[in-house]
């Protein structure tokens, strides 16, 4: 029997295991030490490691993320927790400017090989203020890297990766995929001993014929819900790619699922506007063209700021049913 | 703020012991580099009006002594940071001026290869870490250096340079208090030349009686202010917070008075309408730093108006060398354009060879 932990439990185990590895790896957030995170993903690690590796700061996010930027230049490898990745608004110029450029504006005289990772969802009704889903926006900075895991397994072969990438990592999480528990084989069982996924590379998901719905994060779990159910009710063998990593991206992956079903739909909890879907869409219409038989659809956030009532912030985000009602429109 | 009143006498400070143990030639030395600075940047000057160098050009005439005399402290693990009028600090750490001024040329031997410009100078290897274009935007950074040094037990200190219109930003306050409660071994100095931009200290900031450094009061935090037209003066305030950072791993905020003589950039039209002419000619000729050390050196026997003359000549000549070295050096390829965006791209690493990084074409 294959061993299965939450989603939560894979990231610790990734950022525990990076923190044994790399004397250089510390982790720096609010409530992550004493307060065990939170949402429990640190739990533990500052009883483990102690105060030099595991420290909470206070709640300064441009000032801890920017001293984290400039501690990375010099060789350290931080790993920042927001507790909210919405909070990277207020830390937006070390973000968006320095942890992008300075590689940049040194002539590749430096790098910053930072992490900045925590929850990245809506649909936790806490209002438009937490619930950001910034993918597409720092994905389209060049210099930074966003990743977005949507199962437990690839969250923890992500995040070691994540950490040892010499360039600043923007990882993004759900709080409603914390408790998902999936299949994590612990590194007994692997033969390599560990388990490290690279950045940059899709993974088909469920295996189909009839169209491919392509996602990241979230979004990816109601694909599949939602393959699910073209199956059982209409006989539709759906694909699902997830492709894990915003930026890079696996434009290979995206084109060989079209060409295999030459339909697709992409599905984020995004806004649409410049969402990950239409660079995804654009793509593919510029490079498998003459593959498609239908129009590629984009399923997104209804384009409003999160809206707090429970009841319609269900309706905002894509759900396995819209996805079931655009896929059938298409095939 | 800044006021043509201020102390010019020559200052006591020469017996402090880190000034004491100058030697005349480590003298010379601190005016040479300061002349070097006003050289280079009455040379950049020149070839930017020419059409040779783009965007802004911030310069450092009139504050030469503040990177001068503070940098000239520094051991092998003590690193600096500073904003975007970051030639002089560049030019202090040892920095070439052809490195220095292919970059505003924005060529390739320019020492971020063309990449950065006028407010992007990096030099790692000489501690350092640039050059930023964003006000306030380094002062996190120069905590993060601080914070590197410390975990990593080396004794040193972060040098972190901003203007005193920094010291209105968020991220500024953010990074003294982190450097107060985490014991970062960080030293802030504000550059204060009285304006923030166009924008006075009177119109921009409320601070205490004492001056913008005694809002350090507020973090617990040790503060200093220093006449900057003072080399010995300088050296003398900038050393103690030194110590305290060595010693203690204590932060501290210095305010150095200082002043500009030009605008706040080549392209500030104003520079001569929120400052009066007066003024600023009273700064120019009684409150010049290089006037100022060149007389105390003239004073302790260690310079003659010769000397003096040759050492700007020399300087003069070693900035037009750089302007044509500037000039001749390559642009660099489009295909550069590409290169020193993704660690792990310039380094042909799996992880760079992984996936599509870049979505231009």
């Amino acid at each position: 029997m294959p061993r299965e932990i939450s989603y939560r439990k894979a990231l610790r185990e990734g950022l525990d295991e990076e923190l044994a590895r790399d004397e250089n790896v510390f982790i720096i957030g609010e409530e992550v030490a004493e307060y065990n995170g939170a949402y429990k993903v640190t739990e533990g690690l500052w009883k483990k490691w102690g105060d030099k590796r595991v420290i909470d700061a206070p709640i300064s996010e441009a000032g801890f993320i920017g001293m984290g930027i400039g501690a990375s230049m010099f060789g350290l490898r931080p790993v920042m927790e927001l507790m909210f990745f919405s909070f990277a608004y207020v830390a937006f110029d070390q973000m968006m400017n320095n942890a992008s450029s300075c590689r940049y504006m040194s002539g590749g005289r430096l790098n910053v090989p930072i992490v900045v990772r925590g929850p990245a969802n809506g649909g936790t009704n806490v209002g438009a203020t937490h619930s950001h889903t910034p993918e597409n926006i720092f994905a389209n900075m060049p210099g930074l890297k966003v990743v977005s895991p949507s199962d437990a397994y690839d969250a923890k072969g992500l995040i070691k990766s994540a950490i040892r990438d010499n360039d600043p990592v923007y990882f993004m999480e759900s709080t409603l995929l914390y408790g998902n528990v999936g299949e994590v084989p612990s590194n007994d069982e692997l033969e390599e001993g560990e388990l490290v996924i690279p950045i940059g590379k899709a993974k088909v998901k469920r295996q189909g014929t009839d169209i491919s719905l392509i996602a990241h994060g979230g979004a990816a779990v109601t694909a599949l819900a939602a393959a699910d159910l073209l199956e059982e009710k209409h006989g539709i063998h759906a694909e699902v790619l997830d492709l894990r990593s915003i930026r890079p991206l696996d434009d290979e992956a995206i084109m060989e699922t079209v060409r295999k079903t030459h339909r697709a739909i992409y599905i984020e909890e995004n806004k649409p506007f410049c969402g990950i879907g239409a660079q995804v869409s654009s793509m593919i219409m510029e490079q498998a063209f003459d593959d498609l038989d239908a129009p590629v659809l984009r399923i997104a956030s209804a384009d409003a700021p999160a809206i707090y009532s429970p009841p319609l912030e269900k309706m905002q985000l894509p759900t396995a049913e819209e996805i079931v009602e655009r896929a059938l429109s298409i095939c | 703020m800044a006021s043509p009143t201020r102390n010019t006498k020559s200052s006591d400070l020469a017996d402090a012991p880190v000034n004491a143990a100058l030697s005349d030639e480590d003298k010379l030395e601190l005016l040479r580099t300061m002349v070097r600075i006003r050289r280079f940047e009455q040379t950049s000057l020149k070839h930017y009006h020419s059409g040779s160098i783009g965007g802004f050009l911030h310069l450092y005439i009139g504050q030469e002594s503040v990177a001068a005399g503070s940098i000239s402290l520094l051991g092998e693990n003590d690193h600096v940071i500073t904003a975007y009028r970051d030639h002089g600090h560049a030019l202090a750490v040892g920095m070439t001026m052809k490195e220095c001024m292919a970059e505003l040329f924005g060529k390739r031997t320019g020492c971020s290869k063309g990449k950065g410009g006028s407010m992007h100078y990096f030099a790692p290897d000489k501690n350092y870490w640039g050059g930023h274009g964003i006000v306030g935007g380094q002062t996190p950074l120069g905590a993060g250096i601080a914070f590197a040094l410390k975990y990593k037990g080396l004794k040193g200190c972060c040098l972190c340079y901003l203007g005193d219109g920094a010291i209105n930003q968020g991220a500024f306050h953010e990074a003294l208090n982190l450097a107060e409660l985490w014991d970062l071994p960080v030293v802030y100095v504000i550059e204060n030349n009285g304006y923030s931009m166009g924008t006075s200290q009177a119109r921009s900031s409320a601070f205490p009686e004492q001056g913008l450094a005694a809002r350090a009061e507020a973090y617990g935090m040790a503060w200093d202010k220093i006449d900057g037209v003072s080399i010995y003066e300088i050296r003398a305030g900038v050393q103690k917070a030194i110590e305290r950072a060595h010693s203690e791993s204590k932060p501290t905020l210095l305010e150095i008075e200082t002043y500009r003589h030009k605008g706040h950039s080549v392209a500030d039209a104003n520079a001569e309408k929120y400052r009066t002419k007066e003024e600023i000619q009273k700064f120019m000729t009684e409150h010049d730093p290089i006037e100022f050390w060149k007389a105390t050196l003239i004073e302790e026997g260690v310079l003659t108006e010769e000397k003096f003359k040759a050492i700007s000549k020399e300087a003069g000549a070693e900035a037009d060398e750089a302007a044509e070295f500037a000039e001749k050096s390559d642009y660099p390829d489009e295909a550069e354009i590409f290169d020193d965006v993704y660690w792990e791209v310039d380094n042909n690493t799996e992880a760079g060879r992984t996936g599509r990084h870049f979505f231009h074409k």
